[in-house]
């Protein structure tokens, strides 16, 4: 069961990250959804949401997510669905149902750094920011494999640099947790490959992107590719699958991604 | 802590706990309508309108309902008598343990879709589970509601 003391409406970021500081039981809420299924105690939860952090933005460079965007402003959001091949949005549509997307917060999923998180392998394909109020700016990649504790995740930054991406996972039934996820996204030949839920945070497969990259989309390269991306990634074994079956269906699932881009 | 929340159009003060979820504090004041059946915010039987849009009352902090405006099936009746009598005339209606929750995710469907194809449905329904029957009843009596076919 989760324990909350004291509940607390920050009125500005600065307020919000000394309180943070002040206990380390004190803790940023996003929906608070998925804090329910978990045991933590909570002196202070702080709540960001009367800092209009819940906005999705666009411009010709980038698209800007407010850390108070819920999964359903994703799914449906005109710029997440007319670029990237609809990917970000493609990404939230298993998630339980519209009810939980509709609690569910982005700056809640992508700083707990959830290893089952959907959103985040295809936040990871593409070029994506996060925004620390600290920390400032960081690369997905980097803050995925570094955290930075005790922070204020503020927005999540996308650069329009990738033009078509392909997000592809793998569920024992439709709105439980993927067993495998992974997502491409291309550019000029400049290819990207992510795969999470292994069932470890969403990582980037680094060789298979770069000889994929630049290389013709043949068969032969892409079953090449994909066999690069299921050999260097790591995979365990819990409830839901185990790590030989997540290594098989990575190396299909990539391949599929490929495919399509 | 107190909070105010408008619930089916009536201004009423919550006595909560900032633990506590919505689902819970819902049932103590009196809305029955609210059940509580996978403990996993999996199932959809909890669901309300928060805001207008449906969410998982067990699921929502019950703070965050403060100052919002809160509907649940209580404040429905009309609509959901209307699409009950769809449910029935398909055979689709059976203990009636899930139908608050899944009736409502489906007035909130009605009011966001336009003409939805039979994925768009299923898709919106995901994470509403009914335990006695399948759905293929439930799906016929909704495509007539919502008029398509």
């Amino acid at each position: 069961m989760i324990s909350i003391r004291e509940y607390e409406l920050a009125e500005s970021l600065e307020q919000a990250h000394e309180m943070l500081l002040k206990n380390r039981f004190n803790t940023i809420i996003g929906g608070g959804a998925f804090l329910r299924l978990g045991s933590k105690r909570i002196n202070k939860a702080i709540d960001l949401s009367k800092l209009g952090l819940d906005y999705i933005e666009e411009d010709e460079h980038e698209i800007r997510i407010g850390a108070m965007a819920t999964l359903r402003q994703l799914e449906m959001s005109s710029a997440l669905l007319e670029n990237f091949s609809g990917t970000v949005a493609e990404s939230v549509k298993h998630i339980v149902g519209v009810q939980l997307r509709n609690i569910v917060t982005v700056g809640g999923t992508v700083y707990s750094r959830y290893g089952f998180s959907d959103p985040i392998t295809a936040l990871l394909a593409l070029e994506t920011y996060v925004d620390l109020y600290k920390g400032g700016r960081m690369s997905l990649d980097e803050f995925l494999e570094k955290g930075s504790p005790r922070d204020i995740l503020t927005q999540v930054v996308i650069k329009k640099s990738m033009e078509k991406a392909s997000f592809k996972m793998l569920r024992n039934s439709s709105g439980d947790y993927a067993i495998i996820n992974a997502c491409v996204a291309v550019k000029n030949g400049s290819i990207r490959i992510a795969a999470g839920a292994r069932p470890a945070r969403a990582k980037l497969a680094a060789a298979a992107s770069e000889f994929i990259s630049g290389r013709e989309l043949s068969e032969e390269n892409i079953e090449k590719a994909a066999q690069m991306a299921a050999e260097e990634l790591d995979f365990g074994s819990n409830m839901r699958a185990s790590a030989d079956y997540r290594r098989q269906m990575c190396r299909v699932l990539v391949k599929r991604a490929l495919m399509e881009v | 802590m107190d909070i105010n929340v408008k619930i089916n159009g009536k201004n009423v003060a919550f006595q909560i706990d900032p633990d506590d979820y919505l689902s819970e504090t819902l049932r103590k004041y009196g809305y029955m309508s609210i059940r509580k059946g996978c403990d996993t915010s999996s199932c959809g039987l909890c669901t309300v309108w928060l805001d207008g849009k449906p969410v998982l009352s067990c699921s929502t902090l019950s703070v965050r309902a403060n100052g919002a405006e809160v509907t649940t099936i209580e404040g429905l009746q009309k609509e959901a008598e209307d699409f009950a009598s769809f449910l029935v005339s398909e055979g689709a209606e059976q203990c009636g343990f899930c139908s608050p929750g899944f009736i409502m995710t489906v007035l909130a469907m009605k009011k966001e879709l336009k003409n939805p194809s039979e994925e768009e449905i299923k898709n919106y329904l995901n994470g509403n589970l009914c335990r006695c029957t399948g759905y293929v009843g439930q799906l016929r009596a909704l495509k007539k509601y919502m008029g398509v076919e």
